[in-house]
């Protein structure tokens, strides 16, 4: 049996959704990942050690083990002690704190290397240390490691396909299932391929544009 | 208020770097509306004198007051952070380096503190971003970024940035020797124009020029002691201590 792409059209709008699921669940748990990353990067250097270690204990956890079961274990573990999340909630903790982690160490490198001068300045306009961060370090970090933020966005794009396994119908579940109902695995795995791909350009489109935005800012 | 002669008083400063003694019981009283400069060779002590008096670099030893109130007084952790942070909103700083904030605009640069500390609304810290910054004749460039302006334009914003807390006293560490020379100029007119306000200022300088014509008295540091202070035309015209002149000497020859 050769190839024929004529069978995609019939199941185009089921893997279309899927795209969008893809699209929404990226989102999201890019968020998640950049403000918990520079939640992360804060704790990991300013908190005292009664905040700070419990955080580090947490982050070891989703750095050393696999995302699949991370996401296994916040879907179907965390019901057991009361906590039924809905599969998209749950892939979206999961995989936003997995990024979480990996943004805020290139956070916390990028805050340590702000120069001394923009805390002592604004120290010495009157603002607490807390005030400093938030207004003036923070910032300034963040717009450091907004290239390397964006390629961990873009392998967060590629890991969203491991929520399937908990039953999110993105892209790949989607995918799964045109094969399901027509024995065309090659035609819809490529389907899939090429949206994967679309969304990847369009992120680094969005990521080009935030780079051009806060060139002038630095 | 307290006598005017002893508006800022620094009062037997010691500080330490581990066992180096950078400052070793300096004294020095500022009366309202003066201006002082500190000369001396590198190392001497001069910014970490200047630094003590707003207690970016803590003394060891020591007081310093400011219009009746001691800077780095005695007080549990909490309730000091929340002294030097109030007594520092009166105490303006200019670095050599400028230290603006380079993710903001010239405007931001100058309202961000004015807002968060003083509450000020939008309209009113705009007022202020155009006043301040019309002052240091930087008005054109109120939506500019730090990265889109000179090196003198970027000290004048940090001027400005220092003046809108309206401070009582405004310190300045070297705050034309990372420009052009060309850009001092317009660096030192603001500067002037500050002492005709009579603005209360200790400027730590290279340029005896600009010292012997703006300040009131001039202060000799080496190796953390002053050595020699004095009205300029004293200190320049007439110094009185070999190190002085020897250190005059060496600067004169340097700028010609
Ligand atoms: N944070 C620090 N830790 C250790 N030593 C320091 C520190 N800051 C300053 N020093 C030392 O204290 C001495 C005085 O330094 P300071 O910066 O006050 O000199 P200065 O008179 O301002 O010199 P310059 O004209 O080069 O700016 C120097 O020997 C310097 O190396
Ligand atoms: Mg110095």
């Amino acid at each position: 049996m050769g190839l024929d792409f004529t069978v995609i059209p019939k199941y185009l709008d089921v893997v279309l959704l899927g795209c969008l699921w893809t699209i929404a669940i990226t989102v999201a748990a890019a968020l998640v990942s950049f403000f918990g990353g520079i939640l992360l990067a804060v704790v990991a250097l300013y908190a005292p050690a009664v905040i700070r270690l419990p955080f580090r204990a947490f982050e070891f956890v989703f750095m050393g083990t696999p995302l699949l079961l991370q996401l296994f274990l916040i879907y179907f573990g965390l019901v057991q002690i009361g906590i039924d999340l809905p599969a998209f909630v749950a892939g979206v903790i999961g995989l936003g704190l997995h990024f979480a982690v990996y943004n805020s160490e290139l956070i916390q490198t990028a805050i340590l290397a702000v120069d001394r001068g923009q805390m002592e300045a604004a120290r010495t306009l009157g603002l607490s240390r807390t005030q400093a961060l938030r207004k003036v370090v923070v910032p300034q970090a963040v717009r450091a490691v907004i290239p390397p933020i964006g390629n961990n966005m873009i392998a967060l794009l590629k890991d969203s396909a491991l929520v399937s396994v908990i039953g999110v119908s993105e892209l790949t579940l989607s995918a799964q299932r045109a094969i399901g109902a027509t024995y065309r695995p090659f035609e819809f795995y490529l389907l899939a391929a090429a949206f994967y791909y679309v969304i990847n350009l369009g992120m680094e489109w969005v990521q080009r544009r935030i780079e051009r935005r806060i060139a002038i800012s630095r | 208020m307290t006598e005017s002669n002893d508006f800022v008083q620094i009062r037997h400063a010691q500080k330490s770097f581990g066992t180096l003694e950078v400052l070793k019981d300096i004294s020095l009283n500022v009366a309202r509306g003066q201006i002082v400069a500190i000369i001396g060779p590198s190392g001497s002590g001069k910014s970490t004198l200047l630094r003590a008096i707003n207690d970016l670099d803590a003394l060891t030893g020591g007081e310093v007051w400011l219009d009746g109130v001691q800077v780095n007084k005695k007080l549990p952790h909490r309730q000091y952070e929340k002294h030097i942070n109030e007594m520092r909103q009166q105490i303006g700083m200019v670095f050599q380096h400028f230290n603006l904030f380079p993710h903001m605009t010239a405007r931001e640069n100058v309202t961000m503190a004015p807002k968060m500390l003083k509450g000020l609304t939008a309209e009113e810290a705009d007022a202020l971003a155009e006043e301040q910054l019309d002052k240091v004749g930087m008005l054109e460039r109120i939506d500019y970024y730090p990265s889109q302006l000179s090196g003198g334009q970027k000290q004048r914003v940090a001027i400005a940035r220092a003046l809108a807390m309206k401070p009582k006293l405004m310190l300045f560490d070297e705050a034309t020797s990372a420009l052009d020379p060309e850009l001092v100029g317009e660096v030192n007119q603001v500067m002037k124009k500050l002492a005709e306000e009579h603005m209360t200022m200790i400027i730590v300088t290279h340029e005896m020029d600009f010292a012997a014509s703006v300040c009131d008295r001039v202060l000799f540091m080496d190796q953390g002691v002053v050595v020699e202070e004095g009205p300029p035309e004293q200190v320049f015209g007439n110094p009185q201590k070999d190190r002085t002149r020897a250190f005059l000497r060496k600067e004169l020859d340097e700028t010609e």
